[in-house]
């Protein structure tokens, strides 16, 4: 039979067996993964669904079991997100802003500064714990162990992402708008103010929201700043001491239980709370996305 | 910047041409079907002087040897084999080069006699006046009000947007076709409509030059046809200057024409336009005196 000429019929058989192969093997590996996490899902609601009620989300800590509750976490992780959120948004876009339209890629500085930012987004988070207790809560700073400080401190560490995020935001808008632009007369400023910010504010905007999602979940440079673990009142201003949900969680898990002072189910609880406040700010990333999204 | 630049735009045409070089008009002039048309005769004022123009883009010249000038009330047509540097120099005369890092232009380029590139020229005042259209469409995304008021909004003049808005539309012959959906999306317009909707947009800020940097090259036949019975209308006002690929088009609308030639460096591949012969077109296209020229408007060389 002619390579050409003759009917076209399988491939051999070797070939669809390595084809089937691979499929399972990138199937078994998609079921693992999908299938630990609805393990620990399910273990979480088992365990926290019971628990979470009105009464939970409104009453504070409290050495008894059945009457402890998240309150003061939820509002202390309310008030250091709203501190974090205003200090990446003008910082990281004006950043990516300068990276994106003013800097000179050739200048060694700006590659520099670049590399770092790229860098910067995979440290971890610990060292920005440090980083917060050295210089924000003690040290020049010497905030204490405030929201303003835990705010800063996780903006601090999302700022990367948030920076990336932005740049990529901006360079998604053509070079022909900025020209278009700027061949009408408009200054530099005006065009970037008037064309290209509100063409890659949904970008930003999911960005933001991503960096919000991860800073809400940090623990460790909280702890390592000295967040409280047990307070009985909600932060006030700025310079309030606060706790958050990941902290409580922390704290509920790693005390002793027994049969009467259960925390093991506030914990669960507590983490389907702040698993159902990332799903829905996820979502409104998403819904942003799709919603604004300009198609060049 | 000089006196001339600053006043307003309507005046300046009313101007006697105080940049005239007084070379006559040579009376007669292609129209669309081919006819000539007596046209009085009236010293030329030149718009743009070009002098010994050299841009590079790095260590070599992209474009070189550039000598023309650019009449009043004139479409002057740049054509060329592909990378010659028609685009290129077009992008001189507002200074869009200015944007290109390491792009830098030797030589003179006049406009009412001053130079552009001179120190104390700021390129935004220069694109106030000096209008462009691109190669692609490129509207913003903003409805098709937003986008012509762009413009006069970013230069400050907010007073009577509605008329300003309707009067460039009027212009580009497209206010008709949109009058009802001035609120919807540009990006929803056709090809053709998005190329009228972005000269309208250069229109709204009364330039007195229009560059047009192939404007027909993404459009199909019909928009094309369009685009340059515009052109013949715009430049009782304007004066255009056209890189276009089309030698049909050039002769079609243009009054002169530039032919520009590529020469491909021995040593490193390096390509350098120039331009070959300046004209007017009738000239350019019937009798050229360079035999480059004859090549390629014959159709014997690409």
């Amino acid at each position: 039979m002619s390579a050409h000429g003759g009917a076209i019929g399988k491939a051999p058989a070797s070939q669809r067996a390595k084809d089937t192969g691979f499929r399972l093997t990138m199937l078994a590996c998609l079921g693992l993964s999908v299938g630990l996490l609805a393990l620990l899902l399910y273990d979480v609601v088992k365990d926290g669904a019971s628990h979470l009620t009105m009464d939970f989300l409104t009453s504070f800590g409290s050495i008894s079991a059945d009457k402890a509750g998240a309150e003061a976490a939820i509002w202390g992780t309310i008030w250091i997100m709203v501190v974090c959120a205003a200090f990446i948004v003008p910082v990281g876009v004006a950043t990516a802003i300068y990276l994106e339209e003013y800097a000179d890629h050739s200048r060694w500085w700006n590659r520099l500064i670049e590399v770092n930012i790229q860098n910067l987004a995979s440290v971890p988070s610990i060292v920005y714990g440090i980083l917060g207790l050295a210089f924000l809560v003690r040290g020049p700073l010497s905030l204490g162990p405030v929201v303003l400080a835990g705010g800063l401190c996780l903006g601090l560490l999302v700022l990367p992402v948030v920076i990336i995020a932005s740049r990529e935001a901006i360079r998604a808008v053509p070079p022909s708008i900025r020209e278009g632009s700027l061949a009408l007369g408009a200054t530099q400023w005006q065009t970037i103010r008037r064309q290209v910010l509100p063409a890659s504010i949904p970008g930003i905007a999911t960005g933001v929201i991503l960096a919000l999602s991860r800073a809400i979940g940090e623990t460790a440079p909280l702890i390592v700043i000295g967040a409280a673990t047990v307070i009985a009142f909600n932060p006030e201003g700025l310079d309030s001491r606060f706790t958050a949900l990941p902290i409580q969680i922390f704290d509920w898990i790693s005390r002793a239980s027994n049969d009467v002072n259960n925390y093991k189910p506030l914990a669960a609880a507590a983490i389907l709370f702040l698993m159902i406040l990332l799903l829905l700010m996820n979502s409104v990333a998403i819904w942003l996305r799709n919603r604004y999204e300009q198609k060049w | 910047m000089a006196e001339h630049v600053t006043e307003p735009e309507d005046k300046q045409r009313e101007a006697a041409p105080a940049g005239g070089v007084g070379i006559p008009d040579q009376g007669a002039r292609f129209s669309r079907d081919g006819e000539t048309e007596a046209e009085p005769r009236r010293p030329r004022e030149a718009i743009f002087q070009l002098e010994k123009v050299v841009v590079s883009y790095g260590p070599k010249p992209a474009v070189r040897d550039v000598t023309f000038d650019v009449g009043r009330n004139e479409i002057t047509a740049l054509i060329g084999p592909s990378g010659c540097g028609k685009s290129t120099l077009i992008r001189c005369l507002n200074r869009m080069n200015d944007l290109i890092p390491g792009a830098r232009v030797e030589g003179r380029v006049l406009y009412h006699g001053e130079d552009l590139y001179a120190p104390n020229v700021d390129a935004v005042e220069v694109r106030k006046r000096i209008g462009m259209v691109f190669q692609k469409p490129n509207p913003f995304p903003k409805s098709i009000y937003d986008n012509i008021a762009f413009g006069p909004r970013v230069l400050g003049r907010k007073q009577n947007l509605d008329e300003t808005v309707e009067r460039a539309l009027t212009q580009a012959a497209l206010w008709d076709e949109v009058k009802d959906r001035l609120k919807t999306n540009a990006f929803g317009m056709s090809g053709g409509q998005q190329q009228r909707l972005c000269i309208a947009r250069c229109l709204a800020v009364n330039p007195d030059v229009i560059l047009m940097d192939e404007p027909c090259s993404a459009l199909d036949p019909i928009s094309t046809g369009k685009i340059e019975d515009l052109m013949m209308e715009l430049k009782r006002e304007y004066s255009i200057v056209i890189v276009t690929h089309n030698m049909q088009q050039a002769a079609r609308v243009s009054d002169k024409t530039a032919f520009f030639t590529v020469e491909l460096a021995s040593d490193d591949d390096h390509r350098t336009g120039r331009v070959v012969e300046f004209d007017d077109t009738e000239k350019i296209f019937t009798n050229p005196a360079d035999s480059r020229t004859e090549a390629y408007v014959t159709g014997k060389v690409g």
